[in-house]
Parts: structure tokens; sequence; C-alpha cells
């Protein structure tokens, strides 16, 4: 394995680590805050209940994204020193919002958590409203720094240095927009199925259960309308890839010629004429640009992008359509306990948004490659000169697949001990 | 001398690592008791250290983020630096941060995981003050810049001394002795207040005994050898800091552990500040100035209207965080 591969392995599983915990970060305080209200609202029992032990995964949760965010945060420098000293005037200023937004998230979950008893009720339900307000907030500013990446903008180069530097221009970026926006969705989305998919699951089994009759529910209420908006973010994002990203589109659809009215190419053998001209710029004859507009060694790992791109719109339509079937029943006030399929459907949709968050991110990170910062920096270029990362790739991937497994371990722990 | 926006930025660095040394390092010495719980109260003190780490320890450790984005923001060269030559301490520290974080959080919600805990609390403040020692010694000069010609060389030497090695056990003494001050207030029976006491008290003498080793060895980093032993400013800093020791001794003899708290952290401040005006001009010794590693000015102008906007957000939170849980009794 060469450094630069071992380096870009050991981003890759850390960011594919701490992601997962940065989205349940974002989504788990909402679905607290909202079981804590309806508490205080109706006084019905189960919905406290509910606020505390979601609050304690989220303890749990939350603890591990802090310290592997902090991984990532020194890992910009270990790995890739190069681009950091190119980027670091660039693009820290989200990177210094998000440190200010992660502390408010911090101060507050501490008051929440350890705070039920020490603080008056309305500043309790407030804390828990700030961490739900910092944690997006916090997830929006660091995803706009990777958006400078694939839409570097902000600078002019002169002799191979970055002069005329403007931070607010690089926040400015068009990737911001479409990527934060997907991003977000993607947290709730991912969240909120992965609670009701759950609460489903132990419905199925005890069917009278008020406690997860009442956490299907919020589930469902976050979940459901950003799994049902995502697509339209989707579509965004795409027309942002298809006029500023060219390659990476060609990845993601495998389109190696540039065409008029090029076909969508989905899974095996699926081809449907004209329709990736239609999604991406809305117009069944538009030219696409191929992968042949570039030289061969610029092109990313087309099969694994183009995969991981039809695994996420797979599994992502399937969660749009359970959340549309989510809102008919709410429209038509069944009651959900009683349907079953329905709640199989939920249960399957559990792990769904989390499959599709890594494999959007894989997406973006790999369909951007070779570069590190796009058409400016190669990622070759940006490495550290250390040899032998091979050893500090296995040291972090050990320790995380650990931790993992003793994540999983405790949150089935803290699951089967829900009330009946 | 006149102070320009790039040192004003490295001032805000260095109260940033001053706070997570004084917030975040004594949760790690609050582990290191852990470790170290003896005598029939060891499940009592265990408890006392739980408690009083787990409502901040999170808000704590944010100061180490804050330190280094505004690090790799404001002083590009210098991080890319930092993080070539001090690769192997950096990924060993965390390790550290990720263990001690995650099993402290594990053992909380009975997941086990309190060896871990305990002994990553020992070891991660090692390497943090390894890492400060060798950017003190002058190690990471442009010469250290991942050019040298063989591996050791590059990347093991520069942080792999003696004096490295004083200044992380100096940075690990200083932590257990914060914890053991703070725990004195935190306790609320009086035999385990007294194991702290007695705790403090003999911590006390070890930072003074590490000092006086760090200084023999400091001949080892010159600017801050000279620093501390000829610059003008040096003698009201000593003196300073030797008055807080002597206020922290006589508080703990005399059990006014309120004033041994402020004593403790404005003791360990005024060491974090006096190696940070030691260096001064040098970000990285001996070679690389604050005024040369600085990014544009545009980025300083606003990386310091951040931090002033993040500081109005920021410290209400922070007062109230600490006085709902440091606080005498919420009213």
């Amino acid at each position: 394995m060469s450094d630069l591969l071992a380096a870009r392995s050991q981003m890759a599983v850390s960011l594919a680590f701490h992601i997962i915990f940065a989205v349940i970060g974002i989504a788990m305080p909402v679905l607290m805050v909202l079981a804590e209200r309806r508490w205080q609202r109706t006084g019905d029992a189960a919905y406290l209940d509910l606020a505390k032990r979601w609050a304690k995964g989220t303890a749990i949760l939350f603890a591990v994204g802090a310290v592997s965010g902090t991984v990532l945060s020194f890992e910009l420098g270990l790995l890739w020193p190069r681009f950091m000293q190119l980027a670091g005037p660039i693009i820290g200023m989200p990177f210094s919002l998000e440190g200010f937004a992660f502390f408010t998230e911090a101060i507050f979950l501490g008051l929440y958590l350890y705070g039920w008893e020490r603080v008056p009720p309305r500043m309790h339900l407030l804390a828990g409203v700030l961490v739900a307000v910092s944690g997006a907030a916090s997830g929006v500013f660091v995803v706009i720094a990777n958006a400078w990446m694939n839409a570097p903008t902000g600078f002019t180069i002169e002799a191979g240095a970055f002069t005329h530097i403007d931070p607010i221009a690089a926040m400015r970026n068009p990737a911001a927009l479409p990527q934060t926006l997907h991003m977000i969705l993607a947290a709730y989305a991912a969240t909120g199925f992965a609670v009701a998919g759950i609460h489903a699951f132990l419905l199925l089994k005890n069917r009278t259960s008020t406690f997860h009759r009442a956490a299907l529910s919020l589930g469902l209420l976050v979940g459901a309308p950003a799994a049902v908006l995502q697509p339209f973010a989707g579509d965004i994002a795409a027309r942002y890839v298809a006029r500023r990203q060219p390659v990476k589109l060609a990845a993601m659809e495998s389109l190696y010629e540039t065409r008029a009215g090029a076909p969508v190419r989905f899974g095996p053998g699926i081809v449907i004429p004209r329709a990736l001209s239609l999604l991406a710029f809305h117009d069944p004859n538009a030219v696409v640009k191929g992968l042949d507009i570039v030289p061969r060694e610029e092109w990313p790992n087309v099969p694994l992008v183009h995969a991981s791109f039809d695994l996420m719109v797979a599994f992502g339509t399937y969660l749009a359509l359970v959340g549309l079937w989510a809102g008919w029943l709410a429209l038509r006030r069944r009651d959900l306990t009683r349907q079953r399929r329905f709640l199989w459907a939920v249960v399957l949709a559990g792990p769904c948004g989390f499959i599709c968050t890594e494999a959007g991110w894989m997406v973006t990170e790999l369909g951007r490659q070779p570069w590190i910062i796009y058409g400016v920096l190669k990622t070759a270029d940006a490495v550290t000169p250390m040899p032998g990362l091979i050893v500090p790739f296995t040291t972090i991937t050990l320790v995380y697949c650990a931790l993992a497994v003793i994540v999983g371990r405790l949150l089935y722990g803290q699951i089967v001990k829900s009330p009946a | 001398m006149t102070l320009s926006l790039a040192d004003a930025l490295a001032g805000i660095i260095l109260v940033a690592l001053t706070a997570y040394v004084l917030l975040g390092g004594a949760d790690f010495g609050g582990g290191v008791w852990d470790l170290l719980a003896s005598g029939p109260r060891r499940a009592e003190q265990r408890r006392l250290i739980s408690q009083a780490i787990a409502p901040v320890w999170e808000a704590n450790h944010v100061w180490l983020i804050l330190a280094v984005v505004l690090l790799f923001t404001c002083f590009p060269a210098a991080f890319a630096r930092i993080a070539i030559v001090l690769h192997i301490p950096l990924t060993l520290m965390l390790i550290g941060i990720v263990l001690r974080g995650s099993a402290f959080v594990f053992r909380s919600y009975g997941g086990g995981g309190g060896r871990v805990f305990a002994t990553a609390s020992l070891i991660t403040p090692v390497l943090l003050g390894i890492c400060v020692g060798a950017v003190a010694s002058g190690a990471l000069g442009e010469t250290g810049n991942g050019k040298r010609e063989t591996f050791l060389a590059a990347y093991v030497q520069p942080w792999l001394t003696p004096f490295a090695f004083a200044v992380g056990c100096f940075a690990l003494v200083c932590f257990a002795f914060l914890a053991a001050v703070y725990l004195t207030i935190e306790a609320k029976e009086p035999a385990v207040q007294e194991d702290f006491r007695s705790r403090a008290i003999w911590s006390g003498v070890a930072v003074f005994m590490m000092a006086a080793i760090g200084l023999v060895l400091s001949p080892e980093a010159p600017l801050v050898h000279r620093g501390l032993l000829t610059a003008g400013w040096a003698l009201g800093l000593h003196l300073l800091t030797g008055a807080a020791a002597i206020t922290v001794f006589w508080a703990l003899w005399t059990r006014r552990y309120r004033i041994a708290r402020i004593g403790a952290a404005a003791q360990v401040a005024l060491i974090v500040w006096g190696w940070g005006l030691a260096q001064y001009p040098y970000l990285l010794p001996p070679d690389l100035t604050i005024a040369v590693a600085a990014a544009p000015r545009v980025t300083l102008e606003l990386a310091l209207a951040a931090v002033s906007v993040g500081a109005v957000v920021l410290f209400p939170s922070l007062y109230y965080l600490l006085k709902v849980f440091k606080g005498p009794s919420f009213e």
C-alpha cells in the first residue's frame, strides 16, 4: 500500500466513522426536544421517559462524535499538511465558526443531560433547542468547508501561491448551498428513520406499547419529511455537479463519451434514454460532458463512484416512498400500530439512511479525485512526506472497529432495556 | 514593543490553550486520580471524579479544537510544520483523546472501560507536553521540516528528548495537581475532601520538583531558557508564580479550598504564559516568527471578528454551565 493510498484510506475511515455520529448529533437533539415538549404539554409520562432515554443514547454517541471529530481536525494537517498550509487561511473561517457552534452544542448538551433536576423546565427545553440549532450549524459550517474543496473560490493563484484571499467569497462558493441542504436533510432522514425503524420493530412484537408508538411517531415526524424533500435537494446538487464538476457527474453516471440526449444507466442493464440530460439540465437533448473531456489520469474511480451513486439513489428513493406512505397514513389518521406491512417497511428503512449518507459521501469525495482542491491541487501533492503511513491507518482503523463494537453493544443494551 | 494583529491572534490561541489546560487538563488529572484511587474510600473517590467530569468534559475539550482551528486558520505554515514533524506523538495523543473520552462515557453508561479511561488520562497529557516541549526546544526549525535524511532524524528525534519528556511529565503533574485542588471543593464528604487535600499537597510538591527538573534541562531549549532566566519580565513572572504556589500551599494547609482553587489555576496559567512569553516573537523557534507564519491580513481580521462574536455567545453559556454544575447551589 502506497503512503498516498494509506493516507486516503485513513481519512476515509475517519470520515466514514465520524459521519455516523455527526449525523446523529445533528438530528437526535431534535427528537429529544420534541419528546420533552410533548411531555410538558400533555403530561404523558411516556414522552418524558422517551426524552430521557434518547438523551442517554445521544450522550454516548455525541461523546464518540466529539473525539472522532477532534481526530479529523488534526488529521487535516497530519495527513494533508500542504493542503492545510494553502487552504487554512481561506477555509479557516467556517472551521472557526464550527468551533464555536460545537462549543455551544457541548455546553448545552451538558446542561441538558445532567440538568434535569438542576435547571427550570423552560431552561431545560431551551438548552435542548440550542443543542439542536448549534448541531445543525456545526454541520453546515463543516460542509461549507468541504464544498469549497469542490468549488474553490475566493482567491487567485500567482506563482503557486494563493493571493487576493477572500474567505467570505470562499464560504459563498457555489457548492455550499446544494451540499449543506443535502447533508442536513440526510441527517434528519437517516436518524429519524433509524429511530422509527427500531421502534417499529419493537411495536411489531408488542402492539400496545404507548412508549414505542410515541417513539415511532416522532421518528417519522423528523425522518419522513426530510426523506420526501431529499430528492429535490438531490436534484439541486446534481445540477450543480453537472455545471461545475462535469467529470464527477460523468463518473456518477458512467458516461464515458460526451453526447447529447445522454441516458441514465442504472444497476445491471437498465438504460433510460435521455434521462440524464433531462435530469442534469432539465432538457432531454442537452449535451452532457463525458469522461473523455479530461485525460485518463484525471478520472476518479469510475466503477466505485457510479456504484455508490446508484446505491444512494436506490435507498434514498425507498426512504422517500416510505416517507410518502407515512404521510398518507397520517393524513387519513390511521393507527400506525395496526399497519403491519407499513411497520415492516419502516423496519427495512431503518439502516437505509445511513447507507445513503455513506454512499453519498463516497460519491462526493471519490468523485473529486484526483483533486483535493478541485482543479487546483492534486491529492498526491498534498500528502505528508512522512513515510510508513500504513501504521497510523491500521491503528486508527483498529481503534474505530473496537469502538464501533462497544457502541453497538451499549446501544443494544439501552434498547433492550426500553419499556414494553 | 507594539502588538500586531497576528500577535493578538497568537495571544488568543494561547488563551484557548490555557483554558484547555485549566479545564480540560483537570479532567485528565481526574482520570489520573481515578487510576491512583486508593485507601478505604477508593470507590467514593472514583464516584466523585466521575460526577465532577461528566457534565463538563466535552465543553472543556472544545478549547483544544478551538486552538487547533485558529492555529491552522491564522498560522497555516506553523500548523503544517507541527503536523509533519510531530506526526507520531500527535497521532498517539489523538488515540489517547479518543480512548479517554469514549471509555469515560462507556463507563458512565455501564459499558466498563474504567481502566482504559484512567490509563488514557495518564498518557495523553504526557504526549501533549512532549509536543509542547519539542516546539519550545526549537526542534521544529526549518531543517526539521521533514527534510532530514533519516526517518529517525526527521520524525522521532525532534520530540524524543529528555527535555520534551520532562515537559510531558510536568504537564501530567500540573493536570493532576489542578484536579486534586478542584476536587477538594467538589467533595461533599469530609473524609474524601481530606483525601484530595493530601493529594493536592503532594502533587503540588511534584509540580515544584518537575519544574526544577525542567529548568535543569532547559538549556536544550535555548530560547525559553534565556527568556525564563534573563528577560525583563522574568523576575516578575517568577515572583507571581511563586506567590501563587505559596498561596495554594497555605490555603490547602488551612483548608481554604476556594482560595486554593484560584491560586492553583493562577499558578498553572502563569506557567503556560511564561512559556509563551519566553518564545515570543517565535511561534516555532528558532526561525518561524508569528509575523512570518501569519496568514494574510483579511483572514486574521475575520478570525478576530469570529472570535469576538463567538466569545459573546460562548462566555455567558460557559458561565451558566459552570455555575449550574460547579457553583454553590443553583438558585
